[in-house]
């Protein structure tokens, strides 16, 4: 059934398709036929020099599940994930109250913790990379130890967490510091007059008045961290003994797509991987509506 | 003990501990540019804090980098990438954002949902066709290249239409009876008033494109057509541990966007604060 639509009503439909047509067909064009392409190679096998595409359906997920390269990777992308995350967003949090106040120095503060959000991944981990060095590192001449921080595979995956953190720690600070103000001052007047130590009030009022915003925080974390891709080869050599217990999924995808030229193989990590962050997406908003408190 | 002494005593405990942060945060840009200006001996010399190179400091480093990686091509490749990006995705984001804020038209629910699942999906998976179209058209290594994956935005199409959504619809009926038609509602009188947003966005946009190494490292292989961010990591593979020279590279890389930073550091801040981007 067909309403019939006035004229103004009309115009108005005419106006909005063509203000919204350049954005749906760059969506179109350039997300959403690329994921039915890659869905689709990722069901093919390439040819050698990455010419040719032949269907071989699930060949290479059947590869990808028994690749024990992969099982690894996923191992040490989820490693990364749960490690920088929490500690991460504790650290944030407790720079966030702690700047939650009258101070001098606040904006100089903030300026400085955001700096790394600001910089080039590569720049980044080209200096820790220095500061890590084995024989000449800052970091061993100011503990008087000779780790090899990363060349010792059993190390290596904590110092491109601590990368990870120290990188993130701005970003996340500034989110909560808006999310922290945004709490109504008289729920802390009334703690105070009725007694209430800073411990409690920390727990019974700012957590409970911040958990959207940590929510918000946790998930796009958790997704980020997921699909963390420059640091650990910038952080060490590809060649490095280490690397292989640091190289997250994305790179994994990148050289197996883009150095070996294997599109279908490549294209089945990707889809392995969205499908992962789908599930931890639900699973999130699944608990967000348990325990998020909503004004 | 006094009120007052307790609370100074508190202000001196939290600037203690945020000195110390402060104070950690800065130790590797520090120590980057301190390292640009050593000779490689000094740079491995037994006492690294000997801090004020021997004698003079050396500009040797910056000139062998700039020289051997061209460093003028390489800041001009990734301005123009973010100019184009931040010009493209406004443009787009600022006419759909209304559209789908504003404006009653048919299909607007599915391609808002078209919006906002591409911006649950990871971006990975669009690279491998996205490289694939590049290479079909013969880009590579293009500025096209560069630009085409930015040309439209979901989240800026999203952040401004909840930018567009806030303001109030009176103004736009005051406009309706002065005899506006809808472009010139749009144009003359609701855009400039998401201006926020459209900073906000701008920011992103360009922090992004800046650090963004993946799609640069795939579609411009070529030194002379890539960014900053991406010719980084040839830098290192071709200076190995020369680490004066690669942290010359790098503090070249960074200081644009320092500059930019701290010129406009009350609106990168603010802009992620109020809309918490996706970076």
């Amino acid at each position: 059934m067909k309403r019939k639509l006035t004229r103004k009503q009309k115009t108005e439909a005419k106006w909005g398709l063509i203000m919204v047509t350049p954005t749906l067909i760059g969506l179109l064009v350039l997300n959403f036929y690329p994921i039915v392409q890659t869905i689709y190679l990722s069901l093919c096998k390439t040819g050698d020099f990455g010419i040719g595409n032949v269907f071989i359906g699930f060949g290479n997920y059947i590869d990808a599940f028994k690749d024990p390269e992969v099982f690894q990777a996923m191992i040490n992308t989820f490693k990364y994930a749960i490690v920088t995350v929490p500690i991460g967003i504790s650290i944030s949090l407790v720079l966030a109250v702690l700047l939650n106040r009258k101070m001098k120095g606040r904006t100089f503060y903030r300026t400085i913790y955001f700096l790394p959000m600001i910089c080039a991944p590569a720049a980044v981990a080209m200096v820790w990379r220095w500061m890590y060095n084995m024989d000449f590192g800052l970091i061993n001449h100011a503990l008087g130890t000779n780790t090899g921080w990363i060349t010792d595979p059993s190390v290596a995956w904590i110092c491109v967490a601590v990368v990870g953190i120290w990188s993130g720690l701005g970003y996340n600070m500034v989110l909560l510091l808006g999310g922290l103000q945004d709490i109504p001052k008289d729920y802390y007047e009334a703690a105070t007059i009725d007694g209430a130590s800073g411990f409690h009030t920390f727990f019974n009022i700012t957590i409970p008045m911040l958990s959207p915003m940590l929510f918000f925080i946790i998930q796009t974390g958790i997704i980020g961290a997921l699909q963390l891709f420059d640091l650990p080869f910038m952080i060490m050599d590809t060649t490095s003994r280490a690397f292989s217990s640091v190289k997250p999924i994305t790179y994994l995808f990148y050289e197996q797509s883009f150095i070996y030229s294997n599109r279908g193989y490549g294209a089945a990590i990707v889809v392995v991987m969205l499908v992962i962050i789908g599930i931890i997406t639900f699973a999130i908003q699944r608990l967000e509506k348990k325990w998020v408190f909503y004004n | 003990m006094g009120y007052q002494t307790k609370t100074r005593i508190t202000a001196l405990v939290i600037h203690g501990i945020l000195i110390c942060g402060a104070i950690i945060m800065m130790i590797p840009f520090i120590w980057m540019v301190l390292t640009a200006f050593k000779t490689r001996g000094q740079s491995i010399s037994v006492d690294p804090f000997y801090i004020f190179p021997n004698g003079s400091w050396q500009f040797g480093n910056f000139s062998q980098v700039w020289n051997s990686y061209n460093f003028l091509t390489l800041y001009f490749n990734t301005l123009l990438m973010i100019l184009l990006r931040v010009i493209f995705a406004c443009l787009t984001a600022t006419m759909a954002g209304y559209a789908l804020g504003r404006l009653n038209f048919p299909f607007k629910r599915l391609i808002f949902a078209l919006v906002l699942i591409q911006m649950m999906v990871p971006s990975q998976i669009f690279i491998i066709p996205q490289y694939l179209m590049v290479s079909g058209l013969g880009m590579l290594n293009t500025q096209f290249a560069l630009l085409f994956p930015g040309m439209v935005t979901a989240f800026g199409t999203y952040l401004l239409k909840q930018g567009y959504q806030t303001l109030p619809k009176e103004l736009e009926e005051a406009a309706e009876i002065d005899g506006c038609n809808i472009w010139q509602r749009f144009y003359k009188i609701m855009m400039p008033l998401a201006r926020s947003s459209m900073v906000s966005l701008g920011i992103f946009t360009a922090l992004f494109a800046y650090k963004d190494m993946m799609w640069p490292m795939i579609v411009c292989t070529n030194s002379s057509a890539t960014t900053l961010a991406a010719a980084l990591a040839k830098l290192q593979g071709q200076f190995t541990s020369n680490y004066p020279q690669l942290m010359a590279g790098a503090v070249m890389a960074v200081i644009p966007m320092l500059m930019i930073y701290l010129f406009f550091q009350k609106q990168f801040v603010e802009g992620i604060a109020t809309s918490g981007g996706k970076l």
